[in-house]
């Protein structure tokens, strides 16, 4: 190897190394580098025998903390919930909506838990405010077809609506067009009275030809007023407020093919506690009974 | 290297009559500064006088304010912490006695910044850098420091003997309760430090159980080892070369500026004095170099204001001393400006202008920012009412016709007792509102707010059942306080079909 040459201010040989008249000491490291250095390489040996650390070809070493990331998660997926439980079984003792409202604590915990089941759970066919859709009832006004009471709400979650479930809400209105039961010009008739019912423009001569037809055919289900019956699930159809839309064709379409909209159970699905956090939930949106 | 190595043993050379000329090199001058130059420990010799003391009393109770405030009480009521001064970062609040500051109004805290710098400018342009002679905190650990050395070690003389002795079983013992004393102060630091983020008595005997959360063991651990070496090793070197106050501090000070000075016209020239010769011709000064062995900065005063210079005012107690044994008035050393020198040699009367367009502006200004600041703490808002709209869905149509909107309210109650509020929705004059849990009268209800919280409120606001009624409307919140009639409000909108 080549002589370097010593560096005449500090007496250090140089590197060889220059650039632009600059030249490099061969310096030794500082110290204090070094012993970090050093203290690093201990400190990572220690850490190949504790913890896992080396891939091999069929998994890889464990360590003998026997540390691991996933019984990490599992162990405060396990606080987790402990710490829920004692909110989450005061909700097995709720009854009435009151049992909550008048439990400021309870209320704002249930509160925040209807509304994250609500998401994961509902805000696919009822919107993420619970503000509904086409076919999807907005569970934000007082309008309930089934019923807006704690226990109606809490009732129609667990079994759901045409659900398939034994005690599932059930009912169904005729396809009264495509069944031959009613025609043409009939439901062409009824489409304007049902738009008078909610005060909308129609045409007169219609609504008066029509009135016969819906005392024998609707007011069954939807009473002689319109107004409709909870206990059969059939719309109110005189607040302007509509399921399925309030345009002439989708009320033509309505009466026409049916509709029969689904709403899945719950039951099985969620613990009796969700529902009861879903349910008030439901009913603090603004139209609880 | 020491420069007890460099110098010969003869700390006693007589420089004449009964002053002995200390045996000691300004290490840290302009003449002597390198680059790359390995540090030259410096052994600050112990003076007396009425600096010394001065700074005795600073130290005393800057200390005793660091290390006894996170102790005094100040009931605050039920709940809050009783400690009167408290940076809660789990509660999010700073208290300070009878203030108590939100996240949300960090601003006084920059005020108070803001203050603390005006101050120091007007101090610095008046008396130069009394903060960093006197109270800094640098300043008051090193000079404690210094005093537990000399208590174990000895003064200056013995110190460097010290150094110089080969590691005996009394130098090893001497060193061993020294750096023993230095780390019980310097825990002691670390450990008062974090009385001022939690409750001090209580954490006090967790920190000796281990119960203590681990972050106050990590700032104790910190400030532990700053102080260690700050005041213990490093001392000097941390103004000279970490700090960035000196580099501004020249900006500061200007010719009338009071400083530690030599006074060159009364010293010069300079040299050694016999006992009874004549001060005819010749300067105050007898080169003694009293002045050099006390400076803790390693530097000659002589040589003129100078960046690694503190003005910790030592080399005044050191030269007064020498001045009185040699029967010359004292101060030839002394609180002095540029502008006096001048006007002494001039053959003028030297004279202190206080009152000088920078000083002046800076009292000022300092005046307006503190006003400013109090006079926005004393009538700072004690409520606020925030409100956020509804957005899925914006509005709900009722079977009634009506329109509703809903809000989430939230009410800043900053009082440290429960109030009833008046709260109430404007905008129409048919709307009605409700919330669970609370009794509204059309639009109008009394709140409870929980004292020192925030409450989150969720109303809905409802119009008269004619759904045309209404375009869309602006709203608002009003939050009132009956008993002091204080008032906070919150503009926002109601939607409705028609925009
Ligand atoms: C697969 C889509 C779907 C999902 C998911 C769903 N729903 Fe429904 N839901 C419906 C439909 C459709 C109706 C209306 C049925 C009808 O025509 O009567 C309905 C009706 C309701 C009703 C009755 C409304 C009234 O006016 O009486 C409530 C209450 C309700 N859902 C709550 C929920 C809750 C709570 C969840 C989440 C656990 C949920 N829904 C999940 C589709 C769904
Ligand atoms: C057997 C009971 C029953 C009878 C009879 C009945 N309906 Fe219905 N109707 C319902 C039910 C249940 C619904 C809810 C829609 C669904 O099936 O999801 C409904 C929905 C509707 C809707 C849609 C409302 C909306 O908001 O979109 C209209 C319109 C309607 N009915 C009109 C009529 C008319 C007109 C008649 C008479 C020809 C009639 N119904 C007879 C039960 C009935």
């Amino acid at each position: 190897m080549a002589e370097h040459e010593i560096d005449e201010h500090s007496g250090v040989a140089t590197t060889g190394h220059e650039w632009d008249g600059i030249k490099e000491l061969n310096n030794p490291l500082p110290r204090w580098w070094v012993w970090t250095f050093y203290a690093c390489v201990a400190f990572s040996v220690v850490w190949w025998v504790l913890m896992p650390t080396w891939p091999g070809i069929s998994g890889y070493t464990k360590g003998v903390l026997g540390y691991t990331q996933r019984a990490t998660v599992a162990k405060e997926m396990a606080a987790l919930n402990e710490s829920r439980s004692a909110s989450m079984q005061q909700l097995d003792n709720v009854n009435t909506i009151a049992d909550v409202e008048n439990n400021p604590e309870l209320l704002q915990y249930t509160m925040a838990a209807g509304a994250s089941l609500f998401g994961d759970n509902c805000a696919t066919c009822h919107g993420s405010g619970g503000q509904g859709g086409p076919g999807y009832p907005n569970l934000n006004d007082d309008d309930w077809i089934w019923g807006g009471t704690f226990a109606d709400i809490k009732q129609t979650i667990t079994y759901g609506i045409r659900s398939g479930h034994p005690e599932a809400r059930f009912n169904t209105m005729q396809a009264y067009g495509r069944d031959g039961v009613l025609s043409e010009d009939q439901i062409g008739d009824l489409v304007e009275y049902v738009l008078a019912l909610s005060g909308e423009q129609a045409d007169p001569a219609a609504v008066e030809r029509a009135a016969v037809t819906f005392e024998q055919v609707c007011a069954a289900c939807h009473g002689a007023d319109g107004k409709g019956n909870h206990l059969l699930g059939s719309p109110n159809l005189t607040d302007a407020i509509w399921l399925y839309g309030g345009e002439r064709a989708t009320i033509y379409a309505t009466l026409k093919n049916g509709r029969a909209g689904v709403m899945p159970t719950w039951a099985g699905r969620l613990t009796s506690d969700q529902i009861t956090a879903l349910a008030v939930y439901v009913h603090s949106l603004g139209g609880g009974e | 290297m020491s420069e007890a190595t460099v110098k010969s043993r003869t700390e006693a050379q007589m420089s004449g009559g009964d002053v002995e000329k200390h045996d000691v090199a300004p290490v840290n001058s302009a003449a002597k500064r390198q680059l790359y130059k390995a540090r030259v420990q410096i052994y600050p010799k112990l003076v007396h006088g009425f600096y010394r003391h001065l700074k005795w009393i600073v130290l005393a109770i800057t200390l005793g304010v660091y290390y006894l405030l996170p102790w005094i009480r100040w009931p605050r009521g039920v709940g809050e912490p009783s400690q009167a001064v408290l940076v809660d970062f789990p509660g999010r609040r700073f208290y300070f006695f009878f203030i108590e500051i939100w996240p949300d109004e960090l601003y006084y805290v920059t005020g108070l910044l803001i203050i603390a710098a005006l101050g120091l400018f007007l101090a610095t342009s008046l008396f130069g850098r009394v903060w960093c002679g006197y109270t800094c905190p640098q300043t008051v650990w090193t000079d404690l420091y210094i005093a537990v050395e000399r208590l174990v070690e000895g003064d200056r003389n013995k110190r460097l003997k010290l150094a110089k002795d080969p590691w005996t079983a009394s130098k090893i013992s001497k060193k061993v309760t020294k750096h023993a004393l230095w780390l019980i102060i310097a825990a002691a630091t670390g450990g008062a430090w974090v009385f001022y983020f939690h409750d001090a008595p209580t954490i006090f005997p967790q920190i000796f159980l281990g119960e203590a959360p681990l972050s106050a063991y990590l700032f104790i651990g910190i400030l532990t080892l700053t102080t260690y070496t700050f005041a213990g090793s490093m001392r000097e070197q941390i103004c000279t070369y970490m700090c960035p106050w000196p580099r501004i501090q020249a900006a500061l000070v200007d010719a009338e500026t009071l400083q530690v000075t030599y006074k060159t016209d009364r010293g010069e020239p300079r040299g050694p004095h016999k006992k009874g010769e004549s001060w005819d011709g010749r300067g105050d000064c007898i080169d003694c170099n009293a002045c050099v062995a006390a400076c803790p900065m390693g530097i000659d005063i002589r040589d003129g204001a100078q960046l690694e210079c503190i003005n910790c005012a030592l080399c005044i107690d050191a030269c007064d001393d020498i001045m009185k044994k040699v029967g010359r008035p004292s101060r030839l050393i002394g609180y002095d400006t540029d502008k006096n020198i001048a006007r002494r040699a001039a053959g003028e009367k030297p004279k202190v202008q206080l009152f000088r367009s920078r000083t002046v502006l800076y009292a000022v200004v300092l005046a307006l920012v503190t006003g400013l600041m109090t006079w926005s703490l004393l009538t700072r808002a004690t409520m606020e009412v925030n409100v956020i709209r509804d957005r899925t869905p914006p509005f709900v149509v009722l079977s009634d016709g009506s329109i509703r909107n809903g809000y989430t309210i939230k009410i800043v109650n900053k009082a440290t007792e429960a109030r009833d509020l008046i709260l109430e929705v404007s905008g129409a004059p048919d709307l009605t509102v409700s919330a669970i849990g609370e009794a509204f009268e059309g639009a109008k209800a009394t709140i409870t707010a929980a004292p020192d919280g925030v409450r989150s409120l969720r109303i809905f606001v409802t119009t008269a059942p004619n759904r045309s009624l209404h375009a869309t409307f602006p709203l608002t919140v009003t939050l009132r306080d009956p008993v002091t009639g204080e008032t906070a409000d919150s503009p926002t909108t109601f939607l409705t079909e028609r925009r």
